[in-house]
């Protein structure tokens, strides 16, 4: 009877095992799905194709102002003069569009930072469109019939023409790593959506740590237990689950439309996001500051500590470890958030790269929700290559929480 | 542990002092139309590389979310411009006018809203009296339309013979959304007018009027129209998943993906570029933009902006919005209203 029941258990467990060990396969099936297909899409974003193009600058008179020449009509002439058959006005004005508009542009940055090219001949790499570039990287099927293709067979006998005389070449593609966002998708990048995800971040951190761990010690240690502090204890424990838009409503009315900030900049963005992690910091700081043993407490009261000497010299450092995990997990969750932003107009097109709280910016969720709303195909990729940036970055954020409480940890 | 706490308490008052000072500049301020949103940023992205001015902002608010935004009120923290993908209507006129903005309106192009399924399967044939019979709530019972019935329609067949036996099937924008508005607005009221009896109700009178737009807007709601949200690209995913399901969404992406979509014919005339320049195709809106006059003085960048807007290389017949899928103006409306921005002709309604 007994070593019956003693089967009966032991299977039981071992069936609970079974199913631990197939819940946590499921979950890095997924993970690995999810990941792998982002990383699969993401490839074409992570290179360019370039064309070394020799600019000729020679008739250029020293005496213009640099920034007045025509560069676009430099860029254009060089490259017509690879395909000196094509004549025809119509013609050149697609062949034109092979090569992506920003090269014009390019070549004025270059210009005006190396002038002594000024009046040379020299090779200067050019992008091309996104279509273009598709063709190169394969994605142009071109055994479908002319008008089901981007690209015409005129536009793909030159591209290949191109590329049999060697001048074509797939490079990094710098542009997504150092730019701001762009309508071109050659040109875009999410460098700007980063920086101004990370000054909102800091912007949120500065905010929301402080007051968060003050209230929590405030609450715990000091405040006396009525029913104000009750009905105030259960509203913060609602904040933490109000959905995230609801703060994005409270951002527009208070702080744009009664304080009159600025629309679309990471000062509202961050104090927005410190509203949404302030419930979450508050609760974690006190359940850490809870889970100090008393002992502690009592034994620092009968030394003759004061209440204020024992929460900040062995209360607070006890609990700190507790305290970081809450607060980055937090600032993660708010790093990934991009529905509050919407309505304090933060999801909007910027192409300059943010440098200050009070200028324009956008943040990587948002970057990432712009660009897969966007027509132009080139963008999947540019999407999958944002996430995989974002994902990234919220493994750096949890690492360092990690790593915080690993060396704070303190054990009894 | 004492200095850490001091620095955050210094560090945030530092933040209070300096945080809510205005940014004082000139930066083009933009709101309006997810359609217009990809022509307008083109556009400022170019202005941001050609002048000497930092690029403007443009937010992508909704047709009315951006009029809304603009029409209350003047000064920096109010934006310059709104795009829109219909005409400004008169209410909200009225409240720009109350608030003392003056307005410049500036017709970009047109837009063609097309009905597509996947290359997987047939071409739909549609008339507009089709799209109405199948979507819509409530159907006339009769040939005349003058009794009404809930819409019985389940596949493609039962509205018209000449169509496929395919269940009825549509993927299209939510009701914030201006291209549900014009939607059915161009479409379904088309369909609504070709019954007689329909047609004497909405010229009868104000209130027939209303009467036949509840009839003719009102899409049903159980199950054959889905509302798959703003994201036109996921929509275009689903098609290519669902061979026998029709979306509904902007010219410019079908034009982007012609190798794995087709657009419905509609009243015998084929989705291109030609078509709706030419007005065959029933199915197109007109795009705005609208400039507030009275902050020019303020931002003269404005006046920059709205010349490379109206450009040649923008907004011509070869410009890169055409590139990005706008369809251009035609020359007389062309010159209308690149005057009107230059010479800062008010609106007057």
């Amino acid at each position: 009877m007994s070593s019956n029941n003693f089967k009966k258990r032991h299977r039981a467990e071992k069936r609970f095992k079974a199913y631990g060990l197939i819940s946590l396969v499921t979950a890095a099936i997924m993970l690995i799905v999810i990941i792998g297909s982002m990383i699969y899409k993401s490839i074409p974003a992570f290179t360019n194709y370039t064309l070394d193009l020799e600019v000729n600058m020679v008739s250029q008179s020293l005496d213009t102002d640099i920034e007045e020449i025509n560069y676009r009509g430099i860029v254009r002439d060089s490259f017509f003069s690879l395909f000196p058959e094509v004549q025809d006005r119509s013609e050149k004005r697609k062949l034109s569009k092979l090569i992506s508009s920003s090269a014009g542009y390019s070549l004025r940055d270059f210009i005006i930072e190396n002038p002594t090219y000024g009046n040379k001949k020299f090779y200067f790499s050019v992008l091309f469109t996104d279509d273009s570039d598709l063709f190169y990287k394969g994605y142009v099927d071109v055994y479908l019939p002319e008008d089901e293709r981007r690209l015409d067979n005129q536009e793909i006998f030159w591209l290949t023409k191109l590329q049999s005389r060697g001048r074509v070449e797939s490079k990094i593609s710098r542009n997504l790593f150092l730019n701001g966002d762009s309508r071109e998708p050659e040109v875009a990048g999410f460098y700007g959506a980063t920086i101004g995800s990370l000054i909102t971040i800091f912007v949120t951190l500065v905010l929301s740590f402080p007051i968060g761990v003050i209230t929590a010690i405030y609450l715990e240690n000091f405040a006396i237990k009525n029913r104000i502090t009750d009905f105030i204890e259960v509203n913060i424990n609602n904040l933490a689950a109000v959905p995230s838009i609801i703060f994005g409503l409270l951002g527009l009315a208070v702080f744009i439309n009664f304080f009159g900030m600025p629309r679309s900049v990471p000062l509202v963005g961050g104090l927005v996001l410190s509203l949404m992690t302030l419930p979450t910091i508050i609760i974690t700081t006190r359940s850490s500051l809870q889970s100090v043993p008393p002992s502690i407490r009592e034994a620092a009261l009968a030394m003759g500590a004061s209440e204020m000497q024992v929460v900040f010299q062995h209360l607070l450092p006890a609990a700190l470890p507790g305290i970081f995990t809450g607060a980055i997990i937090g600032l993660a969750r708010a790093f990934g958030e991009s529905a509050p932003l919407l309505l304090i107009g933060m999801v909007a097109f910027i192409v300059d790269i943010p440098a200050s709280i009070n200028d324009p910016a956008t943040a990587l969720p948002v970057q990432i929700y712009l660009w897969a709303d966007s027509p132009e195909r080139a963008f999947v990729a540019k999407t999958s290559a944002a996430t995989l940036i974002l994902i990234g970055l919220l493994i750096v954020i949890n690492l360092v929480a990690v790593i915080l409480r690993k060396r704070y940890e303190v054990k009894w | 542990m004492k200095n850490t706490f001091k620095s955050f308490v210094i560090g945030l008052l530092i933040f209070l002092i300096l945080g809510p000072s205005v940014n004082a500049e000139d930066q083009i301020k933009i709101v309006g139309s997810s359609t217009v949103f990809p022509f307008s940023t083109a556009v400022a992205e170019e202005f941001g590389r050609k002048y000497k001015y930092r690029t403007p902002i443009v937010e992508s608010t909704g047709s009315g979310g951006g009029m809304k935004l603009f029409c209350s009120g003047k000064g920096a923290k109010h934006p310059d411009i709104t795009n829109a993908s219909r005409r400004i209507k008169s209410k909200e006129f009225k409240k720009c006018s109350k608030n003392g903005i003056k307005i410049i309106e500036i017709k970009v192009g047109y837009d063609g809203i097309v009905l597509a399924n996947s290359k997987k399967a047939d071409v739909f044939q549609l008339t507009t009296r089709d799209i109405y019979l199948a979507l819509a709530e409530r159907i006339p019972a009769n040939a005349n339309g003058s009794e009404l019935q809930d819409n019985p329609h389940e596949t493609w067949q039962d509205v018209n013979p000449d169509l496929p036996n395919i269940k009825i099937e549509v993927l299209g924008p939510p009701p914030t959304s201006g291209t549900r508005d014009a939607f059915v607005e161009l479409a379904m009221d088309g369909g609504a007018k070709s019954f007689s009896a329909l047609k004497t109700l909405r010229e009868s009178s104000k209130e027939g009027k209303r009467e036949f737009k509840k009839i003719a807007r009102t899409i049903r709601e159980d199950g054959a129209f889905v509302e798959a949200g703003e994201n036109d690209n996921l929509i275009i995913q689903k098609l290519d998943q669902n061979p026998n399901a029709i979306g509904i969404f902007g010219f410019s992406f079908l034009d982007q993906n012609i190798d794995k979509i087709q657009g419905s014919i509609v009243n015998s005339a084929k989705p291109t570029f030609d078509n709706i320049l030419g007005g065959e195709y029933p199915i197109s809106r007109s795009l705005f933009f609208y400039v507030k006059k009275n902050h020019i003085r303020m931002k003269p960048s404005i006046k920059e902006f709205i010349k490379e807007f109206t450009s040649q290389s923008a907004m011509g017949p070869d410009g890169y919005l055409i590139e990005k899928g706008l369809i251009p103006l035609s020359k007389e409306e062309y010159t209308k209203y690149k005057t009107a921005g230059k010479e800062l002709v008010e609106l007057e309604l």
